[in-house]
């Protein structure tokens, strides 16, 4: 018998001892589902950990109203695949009860609004331990996270007094109305992410692979037409694309790809020059610190 | 692909960012927005070359300051392995960062200024890297760009670090000259000191054997979560799920129970990809055993030839974390140790350590923030442990301050009180 484990194999069991420590300690785990790559690997994680029990938490899905509609899809048969309860929490009806405000400009962001959203929703359901997929490598500000993220009654985030975290010893305890942020695949990079797709056969929404679809350049930026409108001088064209990351599809972009199966996508991240979030997000372009300023107010 | 974990360390000007930069720039882990963006804020700074270092200073308030605060995780992988970094800050009142991350490394990493020499800051970290038992150490004595690349000046550190590391239990060390602001022997041995005949330190971390550092010989595992579902196809089914902690388990296997002392036989384990004949640390597995004992979170699975020590009095190191109270006796605390969490009692305070002379202040009534002491502690229920030193998973635990929930201490158990 030898006794050598791969890197992937400790990342799996990693995130499966952080996630039954959850539900172990707290009384009411959610876990937060985008519908992109790390929150199905998280679902997937998570259902080898209880298996073969159902899930023993509900998954919750923040709707921006602007979603792509191929996540949508996804989203909406996750119940079946995973046989457990999803709640949706919308963005929309936030706007409408008048809790936000919708930004002004031709392309209003949502990706502000949806804190208060999520806020609102952590609250009336009582949900004390949220899971993520945030890894550390996707962003600066997140290279700090812990395992167990410390959120006030305001669910903020302080990064100046979080708890230390040592060996496997997390620290969970909290007051009634204060919550965590769990974080099972913090350790976990983009390219481990698809290693374990692959490795797992795990069914993605279609936009993560290669397909034709007509986009224009902003900010060096390809953004999806169908989404968001242009400008005049903003020339239409049809290319190859796919999503690196999924995003409200306003704020989106695409990089070009001819990548139509995981191992295609694999060589490309191992030869690719740009990050994921600086490939396509928008919003974290802002400033240096615009992550670290959503997060303290409670971002994902 | 193998992972390996390391903690790095040094004082503020060592070069340790810089270095960090360098692995992940020269193992290609950096993106071209990441060094765009690093470059821009060089430029800004009035650097003459791009800042490696801020590429790995996170927060707002560190890039102001030029400082690290708190553990970072960094992540970059070769062919041969991946890699997890804690980059922890050097500053004296951070060794509570240091013990942090090293209380999961493999290795340790720390950096000597080469003019500067074996100070203060570099022994207290050999010493926590030990205590903490991380079984490598990698000294790396940087800046050699600034001495000419002299073996002199190499050579009189190492001498001076083998007399200080003589006081200390070092499985394996390393010395290695290097320049991060150049990439001497960081990723490619050097030119410029053919009077080196080791490995870069890239090489050394892709090669260095990890494999027997593992505990495989106590059999723990103890008992996280019970998974019962409420299913009619899994009607009588009970299943105990957690992490091999040390030693291995086989189906067939006869285990002892702890603290009950019933004995029974594993009959199937699952892990993550299905049914398992055996498992081994740190696999996270589900185990059935013939007899249905009530058995609960917070037991411990072993062998009755081969078991834990149970005991409500403990001797053990502390670290002690919180500037907001002090370690003292008499004072209670949460103690979480495993998957069982319980209240103790500091029954004394035994000493408390110089980290930089190793002396023990024997008179000294409380730890305050960042200090280390040895304590006899007592638990409202038996705990069952290893000593540290055999085993770092079951030899370690925290303290939780019951007020305000913050995580206040580490400790590192010797064994139990007499």
């Amino acid at each position: 018998m030898n006794y050598e484990i791969t890197h992937l194999d400790v990342l799996e069991s990693e995130a499966i001892y952080v996630m039954r420590e959850v539900v172990a300690e707290f009384e009411r785990p959610v876990l937060l589902c985008s519908g992109g790559k790390d929150s199905l690997v998280l679902l997937h994680i998570a259902k080898k950990a209880f298996s073969p029990c159902k899930l023993p938490f509900p998954i919750m899905h923040i709707d921006t109203g602007l979603n792509f509609p191929e996540v949508i899809d996804s989203r909406n048969q996750l119940e079946k695949i995973f046989d457990c309860r999803l709640l949706v929490a919308s963005v929309q009806e936030s706007i409408d009860k008048g809790r936000v405000k919708e930004e002004d400009g031709p392309t209003p962001s949502r990706n502000k609004l949806q804190i208060v959203t999520l806020l609102d929703a952590i609250k009336e359901n009582r949900f004390d331990a949220v899971f993520g997929g945030a890894r550390r490598d996707e962003e600066k500000s997140r290279a700090k996270e812990r395992f167990f993220s410390f959120r006030d009654e305001f669910g903020q985030w302080n990064p100046k007094a979080q708890r230390p975290e040592l060996w496997s010893l997390y620290n969970g305890r909290h007051r009634q109305g204060e919550h965590f942020r769990i974080f099972p695949i913090s350790n976990w990079t983009e390219l481990d992410v698809w290693r374990y797709v692959g490795k797992e056969n795990i069914t993605l929404p279609s936009i993560y692979y290669a397909h034709e679809r007509k986009v224009f350049e902003r900010d060096g930026m390809l953004l999806a037409a169908e989404h968001v409108q242009s400008s005049p001088e903003e020339e239409i064209f049809s290319a190859m694309v796919r999503y690196r990351t999924l995003g409200d599809a306003n704020i989106t972009g695409a990089v070009l790809s001819a990548a139509t199966n995981i191992g295609e996508i694999i060589n490309e991240i191992v030869s690719t020059r740009l990050t994921e979030r600086g490939a396509t997000r928008a919003d974290d372009r802002v400033s240096d610190a615009a992550m670290e300023d959503r997060k303290v107010e409670g971002y994902f | 692909m193998e992972l390996l974990r390391f903690a790095t360390a040094g004082s503020v000007d060592d070069g340790k960012s810089t270095l960090i930069g360098r692995l992940l720039f020269d193992s290609k882990s950096v993106f071209e927005d990441q060094i765009e963006a690093v470059e821009k804020t060089s430029e800004q700074m009035g650097a003459d070359y791009t800042n490696l270092a801020l590429l790995t200073d996170g927060l707002r308030a560190e890039r102001e300051q030029g400082i690290t605060i708190d553990v970072a995780y960094r992540y970059f992988a070769t062919p041969k392995r991946k890699f997890i970094v804690a980059d922890t800050p050097g500053h004296t009142q951070y060794t509570r960062n240091m013990v942090t991350g090293a209380s999961t490394a493999d290795l340790a990493l720390i950096l000597v200024d080469v003019r500067k020499g074996i100070t203060e800051q570099t022994k207290r970290h050999a010493f926590i890297s030990t205590l903490l038992g991380i079984p490598h150490l990698v000294l790396c004595i940087n800046k050699m760009d600034l001495v000419g690349y002299e073996k002199e000046a190499f050579d009189r550190i190492r001498s001076d670090f083998a007399d200080f590391a003589a006081k200390l239990q070092i499985h394996d060390l390393a010395i290695i000259p290097i320049s991060a602001l150049h990439g001497d022997n960081v990723v490619n041995r050097s030119l410029n000191m053919n009077w080196y005949g080791g490995a870069s330190l890239l090489h050394h971390l892709e090669e260095v054997h990890i494999g027997s550092d593992r505990n495989l010989i106590d059999p723990r595992f103890p008992i996280q979560y019970i998974l019962r579902p409420q299913r009619d196809d899994y009607h009588d089914y009970r299943g105990y799920a957690g992490t091999v902690a040390s030693g291995s388990f086989r189906v067939g296997d006869e285990v002892l129970i702890l603290p009950s002392g019933f004995s029974s036989t594993i009959i199937e384990i699952n892990g993550p990809q299905g049914s398992l004949q055996e498992a081994y640390p740190p696999l996270s597995v589900a185990m059935r055993f013939s007899e249905e004992y009530d058995v609960s979170r917070g037991d411990m699975i072993c062998r009755s030839g081969n078991q834990p020590k149970v005991a409500q009095g403990i001797d053990a190191m502390i670290c002690w974390f919180t500037p907001d109270s002090f370690l003292e006796s008499k004072r209670k605390l949460l103690l979480k140790h495993s998957t069982n969490p319980t209240r103790c009692l500091v029954d004394d305070l035994v000493y408390r350590l110089d980290i930089n002379t190793l002396h023990r202040e024997e008179s000294v009534e409380r730890l305050t923030m960042n200090e280390i002491g040895r304590v006899k502690l007592r638990t409202m229920k038996p705990l069952m442990f290893d000593a540290y030193k055999d085993n770092r998973s079951t030899g370690a635990f925290i303290l939780i301050d019951e007020d305000t929930n913050d995580t206040v201490g580490a400790g590192m158990i010797l064994g139990p009180t007499d």
